[in-house]
């Protein structure tokens, strides 16, 4: 019975569910290709002040029709009035941050809680008046999908699809605005306009989710499908697709949940599936995601550990070091400050790789493929000390240190071109230019 | 367009921010096809001077023209470099799409950027040797490379007139040398050039026009005439009492 009820409502089966799914999920398209470039030029707490300064003119506009005496739950009616008081707590911060020596975050903390204070306890009186039908005001502070009527949510989604078309048509430009305003400005191109239609999108989709979202929440619409989508990609255009993919999944989901209990706060309902889509993103995003960096890092520090010991051992064994077990560890711990267990761990790791054997009780010994290796790492550490040592002008204490920070990442090129910077080695392999001992001294470079 | 009017004509700019002065009745007329740097101490006004010309920060008086019209009418003509630290280098962008930036004015109000305009902004990348950059993102990109491609980006706006704003700050001697390379070919073709710049010693080498400001021009003409030993001391005075025989040095050697 409730998974047919789940699939009815999934699936789109009632024209009602199908006409609030159309304007919750324009919305969220909306919001996800606006937020994109409200976060890319460093806005995005202006939408939460502009969200919560038009409190105070949802309810004024409630008290003017209900006096003019048209009933006063027209939502038209009702988000004009969350327009202008929108507009009006924007042109405050503009004004206080212009002509104050505060900042710009101390002026949406100011508006933002005065403009909704100020709303809130006009809310408070309008719900004690007899015979007002408020009931209905509330859900603009967490939100009611399930509440939009047929008309109210066409008027939303069709709000919604000009926006997209308007961001759509000035994709160039507030590229431009949002990266370089100060090169834009130079090219001729009126910043100072650009930036008040950028801003009027947003207050756009700010007063437009006021229902669905509610007062509170609205700003996540704008912000979190542009930030989980910064995770996927290193282009504007694709994270402009994937944060409106996002955000329309964001919407449908919180929408179909708040359709089948009623009850649920819509704006939650689809904070909440934002949310979980944020936190996927954040950890398996393609491009910026947690565990890619994590794995590349990992991979890097576990490649560079390996080089280090496979050098070491080649160095200990060209020293004459390692006459014996005990002789050749002591060369290997002095030499890196590893701790035995972890030198330990790291030589099985080599062995299992068959770039080392060893006959229990005596010493570690390179494997023909293990020498060449290590041969190779050596040389190259070497060519790269020498080449600082006489065209960088590198102090002789500091070379050592200085080429370990870069071998591990020089590629063939850079090796070839190291060979033609320092011609007389050839394809030989150069004695170190510092001695080797002092490693064991100085526990280190 | 008259190309026997100055390049750049200043009469009486005067900035302030905050009610304090940055810059005093700055009058200057700079001649075409120079590459003329711009030199003072910190706090001189070298890129309020560019950015008052260019319309970013407010004027609190006097007239700039350029070609002898003003500025306002003029902008087609005009390029620009901004500083490399003023952008967001972790934005998700490529360089190529950045440098086609510089593309936008010519491609005009709400069309796309067709392949012949990415074309075009490639040219100008391989005139900087970025083109094999091209789709990297510009956080993956050294400084030199970024300020390259910066400098591609106001190519391809194919202007008149040039302002660079500290182009080689935080650049490597190669990058250095091949933005030289693209001022001096700039001029060949007739552009005019200028440029914020902090180190002294290059000066002769670089520029054959020289602006030496702090807070007014304290000498402007061609580098070989004003870069003196005594303009140095009246540009640098009093900050650079400690540095002085270095001025002299810099300033003798020259002359």
């Amino acid at each position: 019975m409730m998974m047919d009820r789940f699939m009815r409502v999934l699936m789109l089966a009632d024209y009602n569910t199908r006409i609030v799914m159309f304007g919750t999920v324009l919305l969220g398209i909306a919001g996800g290709v606006v937020g994109t470039f409200l976060l890319l030029r460093r806005r995005a707490l202006l939408a939460d002040a502009v969200s919560h300064a038009a409190l105070p003119g949802v309810v004024g506009a409630f008290l003017l029709a209900v006096a003019v005496g048209t009933g006063g739950r027209s939502l038209p009616v009702l988000l004009a009035g969350a327009l202008v008081s929108g507009l009006l707590g924007m042109g405050c911060v503009m004004l206080i941050t212009r002509f104050t020596r505060l900042s710009q975050d101390a002026a949406l903390g100011i508006v933002l809680s005065v403009f909704f204070g100020f709303g809130a306890a006009l809310l408070g009186i309008v719900q004690k008046m007899r015979g007002a039908q408020a009931a209905g005001l509330n859900s603009f502070i967490y939100g009611s999908a399930a509440s939009m009527i047929r008309t109210d949510a066409l008027l939303i989604g069709l709000a919604a699809a000009v926006v997209v078309v308007l961001a759509a048509l000035l994709f160039k430009e507030f590229r431009l605005l949002t990266f370089d305003p100060a090169f834009a400005a130079g090219d001729g191109w009126p910043v100072g306009r650009l930036d008040l239609l950028l801003m009027s999108l947003v207050v756009a989709i700010t007063v437009l989710g006021l229902q669905a979202v509610g007062i509170v929440l609205v700003i996540a619409i704008l912000i979190v499908p542009a930030a989980s989508a910064r995770f996927w990609t290193e282009s504007l255009l694709v994270m402009v697709l994937v944060a409106a993919l996002i955000g329309a999944v964001g919407s449908y989901l919180g929408t179909a949940i708040s359709a089948l209990a009623p009850r649920l706060p819509a704006g939650a309902v689809i904070v909440a599936a934002l949310g979980a889509l944020f936190l996927v993103s954040f950890l398996f995003g393609g491009s910026r995601g947690v565990v890619r960096a994590m794995i590349t890092r990992s991979r890097v520090i576990r490649r560079t550990v390996r080089q280090n010991l496979l050098r070491v051992l080649y160095e200990c064994e060209e020293s004459g070091l390692d006459h014996d077990a005990d002789e050749q560890m002591r060369y290997l711990s002095a030499s890196r400050r590893w701790t035995p267990r972890t030198l330990r761990r790291m030589l099985r790791r080599l062995e299992r790789e068959q770039l080392v054997y060893r006959v229990p009780g005596e010493q570690r010994q390179l494997t023909r493929t293990g020498r060449y290796e290590a041969m190779r790492i050596t040389r190259n550490h070497r060519l790269w000390e020498v080449y600082l040592l006489e065209h960088a002008d590198t102090a002789a204490a500091h070379v050592d240190h200085g080429a370990d920070s870069i071998e591990h990442v020089l590629g063939d090129a850079l090796v070839a071109e190291l060979e033609e910077a320092v011609p007389r080695f050839g394809k030989t392999l150069p004695q170190s230019p510092h001695a080797l001992v002092q490693e064991e001294q100085g526990g280190g470079s | 367009m008259q190309h026997d009017a100055p390049a750049l004509h200043i009469r009486d700019l005067t900035v302030a921010y905050h009610r304090k002065p940055v810059l005093w009745d700055v009058d200057l007329d700079v001649p075409p096809s120079v590459v003329a740097g711009i030199v003072g101490p910190n706090g001189a006004g070298k890129s309020t001077l560019i950015k008052a010309v260019l319309d970013l920060v407010p004027r609190t008086s006097g007239v700039v023209e350029v070609f002898g019209r003003p500025y306002r009418r003029q902008r087609r003509l005009v390029g620009y470099v901004p500083q490399r630290e003023t952008v967001d280098w972790d934005y998700p962008i490529n360089a190529l799409e950045l440098v086609a930036m510089g593309l936008y004015r010519i491609i005009g109000w709400c069309r796309p950027v067709t392949a012949a305009y990415r074309t075009r902004a490639l040219e100008a990348l391989e005139e900087v040797g970025m083109a094999e950059f091209a789709h990297r993102q510009i956080s993956r990109l050294s400084g030199g490379q970024q300020q390259r491609i910066f400098l591609a980006r106001a190519l391809v706006q194919d202007a008149d007139v040039y302002f660079m704003d500290e182009p080689f700050a935080g650049v490597d001697a190669g990058t250095e040398k091949a933005i030289i390379a693209i001022l001096q070919r700039l001029r060949e073709r007739g552009k005019t050039v200028f440029v914020v710049h902090h180190d002294l010693e290059t000066v002769r080498e670089y520029f054959d026009y020289l602006v030496m400001l702090n807070m007014r021009v304290v000498a402007a003409g061609p580098a070989r005439d004003v870069f003196t030993s005594e303009n140095l001391k009246r540009t640098y005075g009093g900050r650079l009492t400690l540095l002085d025989r270095a001025v002299d040095a810099i300033g003798g050697s020259s002359s």
